[in-house]
């Protein structure tokens, strides 16, 4: 019940830090809105006009992975920067759970653009807000959301230990919104692909939530692949994270001096 | 004798490489044997010049760093091996701005830092409050971190240094930057929490901090405990000397060194206060340098001169200008 309690508290708080940054707010604002032309303009210039709120919820799922890429890929170096880091590993609790909080963090305020994406194509591109399943979505999406925080402390956890992690960053986040058919459906990309979006827990995350809009398919095997995967990553994060943890005592590298 | 730190040739090495081309590495030897017994209850300062190996000598004992070799245990726990049980125990404070949520309130830091540490929830309203009132943030508590001065920020921080009660608190440099005011509240603080019982290490530049608050007080240069024992008995180390103090306005480098050479004189510093210099020349007791000196310094501007005892300050640079420092070994 604590560990429940200090990451509902611990992730609450880092989503406030987060949103107080004009920075954030500003980038939660506009690319949702660049987002939304890009899945608006894609599927208009397509023959599938109708599966408009597709594009746009797809569009907002790409913000939420954006946020997560980002934030929990740079969440260590976030807190070193801002000199928190020693203090977060000098209380006695597993280094896991001082920065799964922020990974979560980092997902929910992907929310915002995600949300920003939805509200962006209804006030000027005109895509109602047709949900074929209002409950399954209201479900889904904070579901995925958990998942990716999860994802997001292997991330975490494994980017600070890959020199130029900012590059990597960088390279991921184009080729992840493809193969997890977040813009595009899976089955126009090369065979290859397949088994690769199928061990992201981006994939089912955008599929779950695809699905509970669309109605296309049952939602819940999609959610459940995504959160099993979404453990499994949890599970290796944790893992990673203890060892980068006495690996930064050895090193040196928990402060910036 | 109960022991709340100690620690046996505890030592440091910090190793880099610089260079593409022509890779170098360098091996800096930081702390180099340190051996330390601090009391239960006790007030121990930890003093020394910048880079001295003060703050890695802190960070080992807090387990933030591995020792390259030694031992430590705090409060009978081995700082490598018995992690958590250290950290339950003890409390880290250091000084400067960094390390607080700026955008989150300061109750907002202090209730996560409590969860964090392990407060039970029943018990972190009052703590916190208790917290707040003792550094002085009643009422400010609301308010963004990112909105408070140099020296709310380092109350902050004490009060998040003793959220779960520490029986050991480590405060590193707190109170750096802080205004006079500020400071004696802080040293008040400080001497109240020795009272009730906490260990407390500190470290600090300031001699008249650690002269009023430590019962013991260790010199620590070039990674190595120099000298050890209590304010007056530190004293010794500059005993047999007299002090010549001159405000002075243009010293020249040179006229330092040729002042350094004059018979008799065994230091010669300045520190620059403002607008002025104060030139600080230790001798013999049984010389009296003052006419040379004066002598020495013809054509600067003078101020006030003054004769006097010497203090913990200058026993301190006596230990400290002893001290050969080159700790750091380059290899190709």
């Amino acid at each position: 019940m604590r560990v429940v309690r200090l990451v509902a508290l611990g992730t609450l708080l880092h989503v406030k830090q987060f949103s107080r940054s004009q920075f954030e707010i500003a980038t939660a604002l506009i690319i949702p809105l660049v987002q939304a032309t890009l899945a608006v303009y894609l599927f208009r210039a397509g023959t599938e006009p109708h599966r408009m709120l597709e594009a746009a919820i797809g569009a907002g799922m790409m913000a939420v992975w954006s946020s997560v890429l980002f934030g929990s890929g740079g969440a260590i170096q976030t807190q070193r920067w801002q000199g928190t880091l020693e203090m977060l590993m000098l209380s006695p609790r597993p280094p896991a759970l001082l920065i799964f909080p922020i990974t979560l963090a980092t997902a929910v305020t992907g929310t915002y653009a995600m949300v920003a994406t939805l509200l962006w194509g209804g006030l000027v591109y005109r895509i109602p807000l047709d949900i074929a399943h209002p409950l399954a979505f209201a479900v889904a999406v904070p579901a995925a959301i958990l998942g990716l925080g999860m994802f997001g402390l292997l991330l975490a956890s494994t980017f600070v230990l890959v020199p130029n992690a900012n590059a990597v960053n960088n390279a991921l986040e184009y080729p992840v919104w493809l193969v997890s058919g977040m813009l595009v459906p899976v089955t126009v990309l090369p065979g290859w692909t397949g088994p690769i979006g199928a061990a992201l827990p981006t994939t089912w995350a955008a599929r779950a939530v695809r699905e509970s809009v669309t109605g296309a398919g049952p939602v819940w095997p999609s959610l459940g692949t995504c959160l099993a995967i979404s453990a499994v990553c949890l599970v290796a994060g944790a893992a990673v994270m203890s060892y980068v943890e006495r690996r930064a005592r050895a090193n040196a590298t928990l402060a910036l001096a | 004798m109960a022991l709340a730190i100690e620690a046996r040739d505890l030592r440091r090495t910090y190793r880099t490489r610089t260079g593409w081309l022509n890779p170098r590495r360098v091996a800096i030897d930081a702390v180099r044997g340190v051996d330390l017994d601090v009391r239960r209850g006790e007030l121990f300062g930890l003093l020394g010049p910048n880079g001295a190996g003060k703050t890695t000598t802190i960070k080992m004992l807090n387990t933030l760093l591995i020792p390259t070799s030694g031992t430590a245990r705090v409060c009978g726990f081995d700082v490598v091996s018995q992690t958590r049980e250290v950290r339950k125990r003890i409390g880290y404070v250091f000084g400067g701005d960094r390390g607080l949520y700026d955008r989150l309130s300061g109750l907002d830091n202090l209730r996560y830092f409590a969860e964090l540490y392990g407060v039970p929830a029943a018990r972190q309203k009052r703590r916190i409050a208790e917290l707040l009132e003792l550094v002085g943030l009643a009422g400010r508590e609301r308010d963004r971190v990112e909105g408070y001065s140099r020296g709310m920020r380092q109350r902050l921080h004490i009060a998040r240094g003793l959220l779960h009660e520490p029986e050991v608190l480590f405060l590193d440099e707190p109170s750096i930057g802080v205004d006079p005011v500020a400071a004696r509240e802080l040293r008040s603080t400080v001497a109240g929490l020795a009272a009730t019982g906490t260990t407390v290490l500190l470290t600090t530049h300031y001699m008249a901090e650690a002269e009023e608050l430590c019962d013991r007080i260790a010199v620590i240069a070039g990674g190595e405990i120099q000298a050890l024992g209590t304010a007056d008995e530190l004293k010794h180390y500059a005993q047999g000397r007299r002090v010549l103090e001159v405000q002075a306005f243009g010293v020249t480098d040179a006229q330092v060194k040729g002042i350094d050479l004059l018979p008799g004189v065994r230091e010669a510093s300045v520190e620059v206060l403002g607008t002025s210099q104060v030139l600080t020349v230790q001798s013999d007791a049984a010389v009296d340098v003052q006419a040379d000196v004066l002598r020495a310094l013809d054509g600067v501007r003078l101020g006030r001169v003054t004769a006097r005892q010497p203090t913990l300050e200058d026993a301190y640079v006596t230990i400290v200008n002893g001290v050969d420092r080159t700790p750091a070994t380059v290899t190709a």
